[in-house]
């Protein structure tokens, strides 16, 4: 079974990102923040990596640059999941290494649509 | 509604279009019809169809009709064909043309998304199709569909359905909270308002034909109808896409499909080795 790391502050998204993930196949482990994130992948990377980018303690792109440093941080595909809606903003998360973008809202469509889109649903 | 003014809508809808709508599906009638009650001015949904029975005023009729036409649609929908456009077909016809126009139709292209994911991979092919010139053209019934697909102009939900990311920020500026296509895509397309069950010949012909997910809305005697025209209007050793399972029951007389292609079909067996 895929591994998907949902990175999110917001207990709510990261429940409602864990139903949808988990209805597609994948396993789920939870981080509030980008420093508790490194730490999960430090342990075990995951396959892909949900993540949001205003958080506390350590942003989600601050976490994508350092992530992408670690010994096997190239593996995970990793898909921001944000409010950052403007082309800045994405253009600054993919230079960092992010394989795909969600802006929310989000729905289960949206997704399945961009794992799709990097092979992983 | 009731049962005999459903009945009317879709007895409307199958002989103006071809299109095949369940007057059991009240729910659907209604949700489509809401919109153009307001638009016109009706108090309800049933005096639309009060005044559509009293009048059958034909611009009332088609607004109806084209509502009931509307279908779901997203950029690259089913990458597979796309993939198959990209990859195969377009680089075998830029080669077979030597110099003439390519001639790319999108026959129901509703609000854009596909015709505009055609004229996408023909801007990223451009250096790998030898100078090919490639002329894009799109069609619908709706002209509020045709309205929106030539704004351009699509919802933050609409460019996440099937749209990756780098093709977002590559070829759409974002507008307010719109997401525009940008001017040179746009101006790829040209844009004609096609019944696919009336007569387009004066349309020529093309070397390339998407018309995914029409088909099957389509009733059964239309869908033959539909079919047998969009093979005259495909270039001998063009290439057809349909969805999968769009083929009547009947089969495809004018057509062959190509093995292993899901979809794809053309008119000279011969074609099929080359796609």
């Amino acid at each position: 079974m895929k591994t998907c790391l949902v990175v999110d502050d917001s207990r709510v998204i990261r429940k409602v990102a864990r139903r949808i993930l988990e209805d597609i196949g994948f396993e789920i482990a939870e981080a509030s923040d980008g420093m508790e994130a490194l730490a999960w992948c430090r342990a075990s990377m995951p396959d892909a990596i949900l993540l949001d980018w205003n958080m506390p303690v350590m942003s989600g792109i601050e976490f994508l640059r350092h992530l992408r440093q670690e010994p096997g941080g190239d593996k995970p595909t990793v898909v921001f999941c944000t409010v950052e809606a403007d082309v800045s903003h994405i253009r600054e998360a993919l230079d960092a290494g992010a394989d795909e973008y969600i802006m929310k809202p989000f729905d289960g469509d949206i997704i399945t649509s961009k794992l799709a889109e990097v092979g992983l649903a | 509604m009731k049962p005999g003014d459903c009945a009317l809508v879709a007895e409307l809808c199958a002989a103006r279009a071809g299109l095949n709508v369940d007057p059991e599906k009240t729910y659907l009638l209604e949700s489509r019809l809401a919109p153009v009650a307001r638009r016109e001015g009706f108090g309800s949904i049933v005096d639309l169809v009060e005044s559509l029975r009293a009048r059958r005023e034909e611009r009332l009729v088609w607004a109806v009709v084209e509502a009931m036409a509307a279908g779901e649609t997203s950029f690259f929908r089913d990458r597979l064909a796309f993939k198959q456009f990209s990859d195969e077909v377009l680089p075998v016809m830029a080669r077979r043309r030597e110099g003439r126009p390519i001639r790319i139709w999108s026959a129901g292209c509703g609000s854009g998304q596909e015709v505009y994911s055609l004229a996408i991979n023909v801007a990223e092919k451009r250096g790998a199709l030898s100078g090919a010139k490639v002329e894009l053209f799109a069609s619908d019934i709706s002209e509020r569909a045709l309205e929106k697909a030539q704004s351009g102009l699509y919802t933050q939900f609409e460019v996440q359905r099937g749209l990756p990311i780098r093709q977002l920020v590559d070829h759409f500026e974002k507008v307010d909270e719109m997401w525009a296509i940008s001017p040179n895509i746009r101006q790829m397309v040209r844009w004609r308002r096609v019944n696919l069950v009336a007569d387009f010949s004066a349309t020529g012909q093309f070397d390339v034909i998407f018309c995914r997910h029409v088909l099957s809305a389509l009733v059964e005697p239309m869908r033959v109808k539909v079919l047998e025209n969009l093979a005259g209007a495909l270039a001998p050793d063009g290439f057809l896409f349909l969805s999968e399972g769009e083929i009547p029951d009947n089969g495809a007389k004018p057509l062959y499909a190509v093995a292993g292609r899901a979809g794809l079909y053309v008119r000279n067996p011969a074609a099929r080795a080359a796609a």
